[in-house]
């Protein structure tokens, strides 16, 4: 019965606010954080290909359990995958609250933001571009991820990239993320006052410069990365080289001749 | 040497179904230590006793004469010509605030309802004596709480708000600081919990999205991005 009140009315029969706002806010930025931080572990772990393919299998395998199973499980990484899902899911939620949901609130801010030249407020007009995105490049990816977890490989990735012509769209997703994510960051340092400091102008000015340092760098990494991919990818469909096994399986015959 | 500037004004009378918004150029002789407000004084007199501004004290305390020039939003009487090499200085109403005629925008009736809302006065129940000092406070503390009380109520913070002009319902962060201001002030006996029923939801605390141009564009140098962040930090821990 409050409930149906509270909803009626917008405060509890007591007259008191909801204390829903404050949790909606404070887990918007919890799941954002998490995804901004989880992106950059991600980067690290599909980058290691540009060592070596075995390098980048050994860290897949780490991912299927290699350490605790006989046999890699690749359930686990469909697991995560799934539990990364709901946390960006719940984040997409969230955020859409802020998104302009009228034309008029769009025009206002795009004009606004044209007028005012002012950093924040232009990249929180990318922000809003690339979370739009993101509703569909990064659910399209972790579902692919999910349903096809025993495929992540350099032989598997690769393909998915070149034989599957699937890179244009993981360009744009790389695009959305390192955008997305780094302004992110960069903004729930500014929202919540962490690495203030006695001067917050001068430390914004700072952490701004940081964002965007590292920002270049997951991007650099990222096309890098890519273009490795792609580059396996094409020597496969083209029959260069072998299908990928992992060095540690190839077996080594020597032809010994004999001499009589 | 003085060179020749140009002001192009945005004019318009809500009022008046004859009129359409446009903008008027004038040309004037740039003249030293030249701030807009003594430009647009100058247009008045000379040029067009039409153009409608905002000002009370031509020093930066009153807080009448904000308005948007080349984009950005700054007070008229503290914006120097000098400071645009091109000497093209664009013009426009504080956008947020209801549209008087031209430049000259309603700020004063926003910000009486803005006092209101976030109940902009000490809260005590103690009977105040005014024939006896008020309490002392800490100097760091009284400082930090003075500081806050030197806005001046202009508007800028209002007007370069891209969540303000989204959702005209939001506060701004005008009143956020009013708030984080007695938050802070020892006199004022609200909780948390009291601050909570002012600004506790998405027309409040909550609905800033720390774009930051309040603080980057305040003529008063206010800690805005710092006492948000306090309100904000001290209001999502309440359970």
């Amino acid at each position: 019965m409050s409930d149906l009140l509270e909803g009626f009315l917008g405060t509890s029969v007591e007259g008191k606010k909801s204390r829903v706002p404050a949790k909606l806010d404070y887990f918007q930025s919890a799941t954002g954080l998490f995804l901004g931080l989880f992106m950059w572990g991600h980067m690290f772990f599909v980058s290691t290909i540009l060592i070596s393919k075995d390098f980048m299998y050994t860290i897949t395998k780490m991912f299927e359990g290699s350490f605790l199973f006989k046999e890699p499980q690749s359930w686990i990484v469909s697991a995560m995958v799934f539990f990364v899902f709901v946390i960006f899911i719940v984040h997409a939620m969230l955020g859409m609250r802020k998104l302009p949901i009228n034309f008029r609130q769009y025009q206002a801010y795009k004009t606004h933001a044209g007028m005012m030249k002012h950093d924040d407020t232009t990249m929180w007009l990318t922000q809003a571009f690339t979370g739009f995105a993101m509703f569909f490049l990064g659910s399209a990816h972790l579902l692919m991820m999910m349903v096809q977890a025993d495929t992540i490989g350099p032989y598997g990735s690769s393909m998915r990239m070149y034989g599957d012509v699937m890179w244009p769209f993981y360009l744009l997703l790389l695009l959305a993320v390192e955008f997305h994510g780094g302004i992110g960051l960069y903004r729930l340092c500014v929202k919540w006052g962490w690495f203030e400091g006695p001067d917050a102008k001068v430390s914004r000015k700072k952490l701004k410069q940081v964002k965007w340092l590292i920002t270049g760098f997951f991007l650099a990494l990222g096309l890098l990365t890519l273009a490795a991919y792609v580059k396996i990818g094409y020597e496969y469909s083209n029959g260069l080289v072998d299908k990928y096994k992992p060095t540690a399986q190839i077996e080594v015959t020597y032809d010994v001749k004999v001499r009589a | 040497m003085s060179r020749t500037i140009t002001i192009r004004a945005m004019k318009y009378n809500p009022q008046s179904k004859l009129s359409k918004a446009h903008f008027a150029e004038y040309k004037l002789e740039e003249t030293d230590g030249m701030t807009l407000f003594i430009a647009l004084t100058k247009i008045r007199e000379t040029m067009d006793a039409d153009l409608s501004f905002d000002f009370v004290c031509r020093a930066g305390i009153c807080g009448s004469c904000g308005m948007m020039v080349n984009g950005k939003p700054a007070l008229a009487c503290r914006t120097l010509t000098k400071n645009f090499p091109d000497g093209v200085l664009q013009l426009m109403p504080m956008p947020a605030f209801k549209l008087i005629k031209d430049l000259s925008v309603d700020t004063g009736n926003w910000m009486n309802g803005m006092s209101k809302r976030v109940e902009s006065w000490i809260h005590t129940n103690h009977k105040p004596d005014i024939s006896k000092l008020e309490a002392p406070m800490e100097p760091k503390l009284a400082d930090e709480t003075f500081e806050l009380d030197r806005c001046i109520e202009c508007g800028i913070c209002v007007a370069a708000c891209g969540t303000k002009l989204m959702r005209p319902n939001f506060i701004g962060a005008v009143g956020l600081n009013r708030v984080a201001r007695f938050a802070m002030d020892p006199h004022d006996e609200r909780t948390d919990e009291d601050f909570y029923e002012l600004v506790g939801d998405d027309d409040g605390i909550f609905g800033c999205m720390s774009l930051v141009a309040c603080e980057d564009n305040c003529p008063k140098h206010l800690p805005l991005q710092s006492k948000i962040a306090y309100m904000r930090r001290k209001l999502v821990a309440l359970r």
